[in-house]
């Protein structure tokens, strides 16, 4: 059997996901991480990708766009702002946003808010990855 | 004595008070129940927060942060959160005397951000600057709203215009228990977190943080401040319910006992009547004869 860890999930509005994983997969700012259970602790900032859960033979995806993930040997805590399994998801808004978060790159207009234009875009693109 | 048509007149009007009282008591004992479910669902996330936040503090030891230096001479802000109807009894008037009797918040140098149109015009009769007001969120608030009053605040908090933040709202403690409280969002209070946090030692491995412990902090505690903000949103609609529903409950019995109170008197002038009237027949009938 293999190691696991306990995993928290929580959203300002409820307890998004609990229970033991084997493995997590998210992004921090820092990059891409995969946590296994005796991680040593750690304290990062998540930035919008997906949240890959490992039960025991079972994988589970969600999208995370903004919080923190406290890391601790036998537990993992990640405060999320918003999270939604796939099927929350409004993939004809993301869709929208993602042409539109694009067409305000491509056009280069002045006083352009190019950061949070790209920021849009990433998460129209973390949510749409998750449609299939 | 009044007239039999006037005791009617009085019962009538007194009659459908009491069942406007009634019907506005069951509204609000059904958004209690949901208001509070939302408030309490709401918990785990900020609990978890503070802890973090708290642990973390206390771990780094005396950090140098922008948000933890005692602010220096400024104007202090605080959030009034109050609701945008009355008839709660004294509700909204305990979070304006709240305001009005901190020392530290006088008329002169306070910025009031209101969220609650009661309160914020209960605050301007006293003297007080309205900065902003966000009366709507109150309806139906969402973290968002939360988060995009906290980015507002930082701002000004940043560019030195406010120097210290503070956040009135009414904390639900149980159906008829609700509490005014004041608390102080910025500068982070490192002693009482780290005190709290000592109670219950935590595992007490060294922490790393990604990028940088600034960072982290820079990050997660305008996340603090809005979750601060939005639990107190949730619970201040939890508590204006239930302020109005002990409100409209003891006006329902008020109005039934007023109600008892005429009934008796319309009986004794409905009674004198009859008197009357037979007095008056027998005394003509004995003149007659």
């Amino acid at each position: 059997m293999a190691e696991v860890m306990k995993l928290n999930v929580i959203t300002p509005e409820k307890s998004f996901y609990e229970g033991d994983v084997t493995m997590v997969e998210l992004t921090t700012t820092e990059g891409d991480i995969g946590v296994y259970p005796n991680h040593i602790p750690l304290t990062a900032v998540v930035s919008p990708g997906v949240l890959t859960i490992h039960e025991e033979g079972e994988k589970k995806q969600a999208s995370l766009i903004s919080g923190f993930i406290t890391i601790l040997p036998d537990s993992v805590t990640i405060m999320a702002e918003v999270a939604e399994w796939p099927d929350e998801i409004d993939f004809k808004r993301a869709e929208e946003a993602r042409v539109r978060a694009e067409r305000r790159l491509t056009s280069g207009e002045a006083g352009l808010d190019t950061l949070r234009a790209e920021m849009s875009l990433k998460r129209a693109m973390v949510r749409l990855g998750l449609k299939h | 004595m009044a007239s039999m048509r006037d005791i009617k007149r009085r019962r009538a009007s007194i009659q459908s008070t009491g069942q406007i009282t009634k019907a506005m008591k069951l509204v609000s004992t059904v958004k209690l129940q949901k208001s509070r479910t939302k408030a309490e669902s709401s918990k785990p996330y900020f609990n978890q927060m503070y802890e973090t936040i708290a642990s973390m503090l206390e771990r780094s030891g005396n950090m140098d942060h922008k948000y933890l230096r005692a602010g220096a001479e400024g104007k202090k802000a605080v959030i009034a959160v109050t609701s945008n109807r009355g008839l709660a009894g004294g509700y909204n008037n305990n979070i304006v005397k709240l305001i009005a009797g901190t020392p530290e918040l006088k008329a002169a140098d306070t910025k009031v951000y209101a969220i609650g149109r009661k309160g914020r015009d209960g605050l301007v009769r006293k003297g007080y600057e309205i900065t902003a007001d966000y009366s709507e969120v109150i309806n139906e608030p969402l973290y968002q709203d939360a988060a995009d009053l906290t980015a507002e605040l930082l701002d000004a908090f940043g560019r030195g215009e406010i120097s210290e933040i503070y956040l009135a709202y009414t904390s639900f403690k149980n159906t008829v228990v609700h509490t005014p409280k004041l608390v102080k969002l910025l500068p982070f209070d490192q002693d009482a977190a780290a005190g709290k946090a000592e109670e219950e030692p935590k595992a007490q491995a060294l922490m790393n943080y990604e990028p940088s412990a600034e960072d982290v902090l820079d990050m997660i505690i305008p996340k603090y401040m809005s979750s601060l903000i939005y639990g107190a949103l949730l619970e201040a609609v939890a508590s204006e319910n239930g302020a109005r529903m002990t409100a409209m409950d003891s006006a329902t019995n008020n109005a039934e006992e007023m109600l008892g109170k005429l009934e008796i008197q319309y009986n004794r002038a409905r009674q004198g009547s009859i008197t009357q009237e037979l007095t008056e027949i027998i005394a003509g009938a004995n003149a007659i004869n």
